[in-house]
């Protein structure tokens, strides 16, 4: 990949001097990729993240334990509500204090490491707004549809595994998609923690090489191309597993 | 159609809204003290190894963390204020019929609702000028506070455009074509039909957007903006920097914060479930 567009990018730089240089120059390229790969990964867990928190709160919002109910109500409103920098920033240097290091021969490297608490903490801000958009889906899914399970000898457990979660699924997925999406964007505040993912390691470039305005270029590109593909990505399986007879 | 408010009010206590409401005040109660005991156990925790506790250092810091959330507030409905009229006319142009107008606002909204609210900080914190000069000589300069004000605007009039346009779709087009019957030209048909209209439905996400950009605010503080995360953090070094600090100071951060957003929320909430009746 760099020996195809490696001398395009130098070319650029020796004539009108745009600093491309983590097009051309093999260890600014190593940083991009890595940066890149970090930026996906943190993406996919956070996502992944949210929606298990998404089914299982949505599951606890429907459960008869009036403190379970209190419980998740009181966690939606608590990361709905504030800033997830902030969120951050308490779970990385705050709650990061108290859990224990292990040696690693020479220096001490915490248990859970800045990756695992941007994962954690994303997770769970993005979680807390699943779990309403999964709560509106259940509750839309009609009682007939339910009652016809029940007729057939469902059990709670099974009429929610088989009938409810796979309609709720897709009836709430158009608004699933505007939160996953908007998820990935906030991903880019793990900066803030020193992970080391795009932002993070493009800051750094720019700093070595002082071409701010070009690395700011490839910042915002690599954004708009990641969110796009994505939202593409989401809006293929809404269309996908779009249900006949609702909507237009 | 409208009911009175009487009619609406009751039919809110007979479906739990207003009661959830009063349920949803004391989850906020129930945070508070939550963070003040965990503030108070941290506390013991900080005299083991220090004369004066964390709470004390808290309480002593307090007003000067407090002077920096009145920034946060300030950015935050000058951001809306500029977010609003940009955004309107975004949209304006976005339901331009000259193809001329029309596409190009709506790459430029796309570009805004795409990018991260971190990134789009980036560029206009590093990109823009410390300070404008007029050509007749005079000067006007750009403080931090004020460049980051007009990076949090950005993301938000992409949306608000967003917001205008997907209102007026949803105008029935029977609408229009009554309008252009009685002879409007479109331009009054948007001001007296159409846009009045959209008031009504577009104000509970225009709050939305309110609370969000409110919530980004912080973000200020990674370009050292004397706002209420920077004046903490420099509130914990001047206080020792010692690591039981840490968890008082943010969840102090994320109260204020909460106190603030969380009655917004609920109105919003409120309004939404309004103007949803038909």
């Amino acid at each position: 990949m760099l020996e195809l567009i490696g001398p395009f990018f130098r070319d650029l730089n020796d004539r009108t001097g745009w600093n491309f240089n983590v097009f051309y120059d093999p260890y600014e390229y190593g940083r991009f990729l890595a940066g890149a790969a970090t930026t996906l990964q943190l993406i996919g867990w956070s996502l992944a993240l949210s929606l298990v928190i998404g089914v299982l709160g949505a599951w606890a919002q429907s459960a008869r334990s009036r403190a379970l109910r209190w419980g998740v109500d009181a966690y939606i409103q608590a990361f709905r509500n504030t800033p997830p920098m902030i969120q951050l920033l308490f779970f990385y240097f705050g709650l990061g204090a108290f859990t224990p290091a292990v040696d690693m021969g020479g220096y001490s490297q915490p248990v859970i490491s800045s990756f695992a608490w941007a994962v954690i903490a994303l997770g769970i801000f993005g979680g807390a707004f699943n779990v309403e958009i999964f709560r509106a889906g259940i509750e839309a899914v009609p009682d007939a549809t339910l009652e016809a399970a029940e007729s057939l000898c469902f059990s709670r457990l099974q009429t929610y595994l088989y009938v409810t979660l796979p309609l709720a699924f897709r009836i709430s997925l158009p608004a699933l998609t505007n939160n996953l999406v908007s998820l990935a964007k906030t991903t880019s505040l793990a900066y803030i923690i020193t992970v080391p993912e795009m932002t993070y390691v493009l800051n750094q470039v720019w700093s070595d090489n002082l071409n701010v305005p070009e690395m700011m270029l490839v910042l915002f590109g690599f954004y708009i191309t990641v969110v796009t593909l994505l939202a593409a990505g989401l809006h293929a399986v809404e269309r996908r597993l779009v249900l006949p007879g609702y909507g237009r | 159609m409208r009911q009175p408010a009487f009619q609406l009010g009751m039919a809110r206590l007979r479906d739990g809204g207003v009661l959830r409401g009063l349920r949803a005040w004391h989850v906020a109660v129930v945070l508070l003290a939550l963070a003040v005991s965990l503030a108070a156990a941290a506390t013991r925790l900080g005299t083991l190894g220090s004369p004066s506790s964390a709470l004390a250092a808290l309480i002593d810091y307090a007003p000067f963390i407090l002077r920096g959330f009145a920034l946060n507030l300030a950015m935050s409905v000058l951001a809306m204020a500029i977010a609003t009229v940009l955004g309107i006319g975004l949209g304006l142009m976005q339901i331009s019929e000259a193809p001329l107008i029309r596409l190009p606002a709506r790459f430029v909204t796309h570009l805004l609702r795409n990018s991260p609210w971190l990134v789009i900080l980036f560029l206009v914190m590093y990109l823009l000028p410390i300070e404008i000069r007029l050509p007749g000589g005079g000067r006007i300069p750009l403080p931090d506070w004020v460049k980051a004000t007009l990076a949090f605007a950005l993301p938000v009039m992409g949306n608000i455009s967003e917001i205008l346009r997907g209102a007026v779709r949803l105008i029935p087009t029977g609408q229009w074509e009554s309008a252009e019957g009685l002879a409007f030209t479109r331009g009054q048909t948007l001001r007296y039909i159409i846009l009045p209209q959209c008031i009504r439905r577009g104000i509970p996400p225009w709050m939305n957007w309110y609370a969000l950009l409110t919530l980004s605010t912080p973000m200020a503080s990674i370009f050292s903006v004397h706002e209420a995360v920077s004046n903490a953090q420099a509130s914990m070094e001047a206080a020792g920097a010692r690591p039981e600090l840490l968890l008082p100071f943010y969840l102090f951060l994320l109260c204020l914060f909460f106190v603030y957003i969380y009655p917004i929320a609920v109105w919003t909430r409120l309004l939404e479930r309004r103007y949803a009746v038909r």
